[in-house]
């Protein structure tokens, strides 16, 4: 009584699992992916009995993690998840290691055994905080009632601040059917975790004065920019075009910068465009903002874009001369630092060199003239570049036609880097990939994710025949809810992307990467209450991208494409951006790769 | 890299919430990022607060000691975290219980040889002493090959904390 009597008057009593649900919903969830279990069973309870959050059930608890991403990535919220403990903890790591690399809110709530149990072996036990510590960007096990819901909001807090990640909240049973007080999120601050999203006014003067002296600069945007909302994707266009610069985007990054628009050389990095690369090396002065210097990007480091003065702008401050050592470090928020440049950049009366600008470019169309990524579609074989480009092309008649956005997930793998080399993304939020991680299997649940936070938009996933079938399960979380998810297989018979290395750099030896005894994927679609078609001969593509597109439920199109093709332009793993490898003619140049290039993935 | 690749030791100190995981967010930041450990020791210093103090000793290229730096201010629960070999002059302690078992001459040795390096005898028997020493870790380990010889039989050591000197004060 006297406990209760203390409590201020905004403070309830209810069960734990009440306040699991009181705290979703004042931080604004909508949806949570999950699976029950036995620990969860009091939050499932609680659930039932309110309508304000809507569940999704999921097949497997990786895919819930992956369908919460493809809905935080796509709407800018934090995704949510709900597992049990024990396996649907473990099971759920994937996923979380996924988000990590990648900075994507979420908030994965696991089921714990009861406290007193905690140690002993439990059934269903697992050490999931443990698991789960490198796994997240925090973790929490939630031993004490009135710990219950500041540790709530604070995963939130956590989850969308600074660098975006997954949070973990571990939550033992008795918790759960135990009272605990209820308190809104707390208005201080944080006790230890403030980012720094305002950047220092000097490293921008210095980052300006670098760019408006710079005779060959780039702009190098990645993941962070869409991190910070479409409003940093609007400053990134805004910056681009006042100052004339050449802007290349990452994987994570594409649709921060229109695609369609000309100052925009493609994707960089391993399969990124000749353009983009050899800009990268020649440039002189570089403007990273929110992007990492991965080693898919970078290539060897030690011959990365010599002699250019880096600036570097990311949140996270440990991403900054991680791999490569920067000239202008800036620490802050994309959105903020963008619009603290432009502002410098209007406010410094110093001229640009337009002249030297223009001979810039220049030279950058003369690499544009070698069309790295042009292919021959002749005969009846289907290539998969020209399966990517038709259906890019046709979902945008569609656009045009009726105003319907197209969302775009994609597994992992050769079909994964042809989509992004394809199709042209000119708004950010539409592109759902596995980048850091790559994880296979990413793209069926994501896609689901993106359906359910977009009922009414396109939703494809552009899949090959080996990643789907590790999330193939999700069929059934798209017959639940009628999500009408397009799985758009380029089916090649083979784990492509380890074929191309196999074939490239072990001799042709193609171990383990064929896929033997496939399921007709027709009938699997069936089976799964969706529809199934197939494409085998290059004249029936576009109809069945047409009949997919207007089918009113889920639709898997089995693409039969050329077995044997390659994934081009390619930098060879330890090569440098100018050694790439424009296409098969040219294959002879893996030749030269290194036993210290071979070791790298 | 224009940066040096020289490999330096760094004295960091750590000031974290006191809560159950944190030394093992810390410790599996080094082993996890591949960087060395070479002492670690932990303690709540601000009861009230809730505040515990890490000193970790590491080496590494200034580009490496950056980074690790920048990650572990990172973690969730890291209030601050200070380089003391960069900045400024600092002091650093160990502490050691040494026991050495023999008698007769070597005993006699063993215990002049403590008196000479301010060590004290915190426990005695006659076929025993247990020495306690405070010092840089080099003084503890040339105090401890000195006795070597004399029938060193178990060391103790706590890891070194560290301090800056004068008035600049690492607090949250």
């Amino acid at each position: 009584m006297s406990a209760i009597a203390t409590l201020s008057p905004e403070t309830r009593i209810m069960t734990g699992a009440e306040v699991v649900l009181q705290a979703l919903k004042d931080q604004g969830v909508e949806v949570i992916f999950g699976y029950p279990g036995g620990a969860v069973l009091p939050i499932y309870d609680a659930l039932f009995q309110q309508n304000a959050i809507r569940h999704i059930l999921v097949r497997h608890e990786q895919a819930a993690v992956h369908a919460a991403e493809g809905y935080a990535r796509s709407t800018g919220k934090v995704g949510c998840v709900l597992v049990t403990s024990g396996p649907g903890a473990t099971n759920a790591v994937t996923g979380l290691v996924d988000a990590l690399m990648d900075s994507i809110p979420i908030v994965c709530l696991t089921g714990q055994v009861p406290t007193h149990l905690i140690g002993n072996d439990a059934f269903q036990e697992a050490d999931t905080t443990g698991i789960t510590r490198p796994a997240t960007k925090h973790n929490y096990l939630v031993k004490r009632p009135g710990d219950l819901a500041r540790v709530m909001h604070e995963a939130f807090y956590v989850a969308r601040s600074g660098r975006p990640g997954p949070v973990v909240v571990d939550l033992p049973k008795d918790i759960l059917i135990g009272k605990a007080p209820y308190q809104e999120a707390d208005r201080a601050e944080h006790r230890s975790y403030r980012p720094v999203t305002e950047p220092d006014p000097r490293r921008i003067g210095e980052a300006v004065a670098a760019m408006k002296r710079s005779h060959r600069p780039i702009v190098y945007a990645g993941g962070g920019v869409i991190n910070a909302g479409p409003e940093a994707s609007r400053l990134l266009a805004e910056f681009v075009r006042m100052t004339g610069f050449p802007c290349t985007n990452t994987l994570m990054g594409l649709g921060a910068y229109p695609a369609s628009d000309p100052q925009f050389l493609g994707m960089l990095g391993m399969h990124g465009t000749y353009e983009a690369n050899m800009a990268m090396h020649g440039c002189d002065v570089m403007f990273n903002i929110g992007a990492r210097f991965d080693d898919r990007v970078t290539g060897r480091l030690n011959a990365f874009s010599p002699g250019s003065t880096k600036i570097h702008a990311d949140i996270d401050p440990s991403s900054i001369n991680k791999n490569v050592r920067v000239d202008v470090p800036i620490v802050g928020d994309a959105g903020a630092v963008l619009r603290a440049i432009i502002a410098a950049w209007k406010a410094d009366d110093t001229q640009q060199d337009r002249k030297a600008l223009a001979g810039w470019w220049r030279q950058i169309e003369t690499w544009r003239g070698k069309h790295c990524l042009s292919y021959v579609q002749q005969g009846k074989i289907i290539k998969p570049q020209h399966a990517v480009k038709r259906l890019f092309e046709i979902t945008q008649e569609l656009r045009a036609a009726s105003g319907k956005e197209t969302f775009i997930t994609t597994e992992v793998g050769q079909h994964q880097m042809w989509a992004a080399q394809y199709f042209g993304f000119d708004a950010p939020n539409r592109w759902m990939t596995s980048g850091g991680l790559g994880t296979m299997g990413y793209g069926l649940p994501a896609a689901a994710g993106v359906q359910i936070a977009y009922p009414d938009a396109l939703v494809i996933d552009i899949a090959g025949e080996a990643s789907i079938l590790m999330n193939i399960q999700e069929m059934g979380t798209l017959a639940q809810y009628r999500l009408p998810v397009k799985i758009f297989i380029l089916n090649n018979e083979y784990m492509g992307m380890v074929r191309q290395w196999q074939e490239l750099l072990h001799g042709s030896r193609y171990s383990e990467s064929y896929s033997e005894a496939l399921p007709d994927f027709v009938k699997l679609a069936e089976s799964f209450h969706a529809v199934g078609m197939r494409a085998t001969e290059a004249d029936q593509l576009d109809d069945v991208i047409h009949a997919m597109i207007a089918s009113p439920k889920a639709v898997i199109a089995d693409i039969c494409v050329a077995k044997d093709e390659n994934c081009f332009p390619m930098i060879p793993s330890g090569a440098a951006h100018n050694e790439m490898i424009l296409g098969p003619g040219q294959a002879g140049g893996v030749a030269g790769v290194t036993d210290e290039g071979k070791v790298l993935v | 890299m224009s940066q040096s690749m020289e490999q330096r030791a760094a004295t960091i100190a750590v000031l974290v919430e006191n809560e159950a995981g944190v030394l093992a967010r810390v410790i599996g930041l080094f082993s996890g990022r591949g960087y060395n450990i070479e002492s670690l020791t932990v303690a709540p210093v601000d009861a009230d607060r809730r505040i515990s103090r890490i000193t970790v000793v590491t080496s590494g290229t200034e580009m490496i000691i950056d980074q690790i730096k920048a990650q572990l201010d990172r973690l969730v629960p890291v209030h601050k975290v200070s380089d003391l070999s960069m900045e400024g002059p600092h002091l650093t302690r160990e502490l050691a219980l040494i026991k050495v078992v023999g008698r007769g001459e070597g005993r006699m040795e063993a215990l002049r040889l403590a008196d000479a390096f301010r060590a004290r005898v915190v426990d005695a028997t006659p076929e025993s002493a247990v020495f306690e020493m405070t010092g840089s870790s080099d003084k503890i380990e040339a105090f401890c090959a000195l006795m070597q010889p004399l029938g060193l039989a178990e060391v103790s050591r706590t890891g070194v904390v560290a301090i800056a000197r004068g008035a600049r004060s690492l607090t949250v």
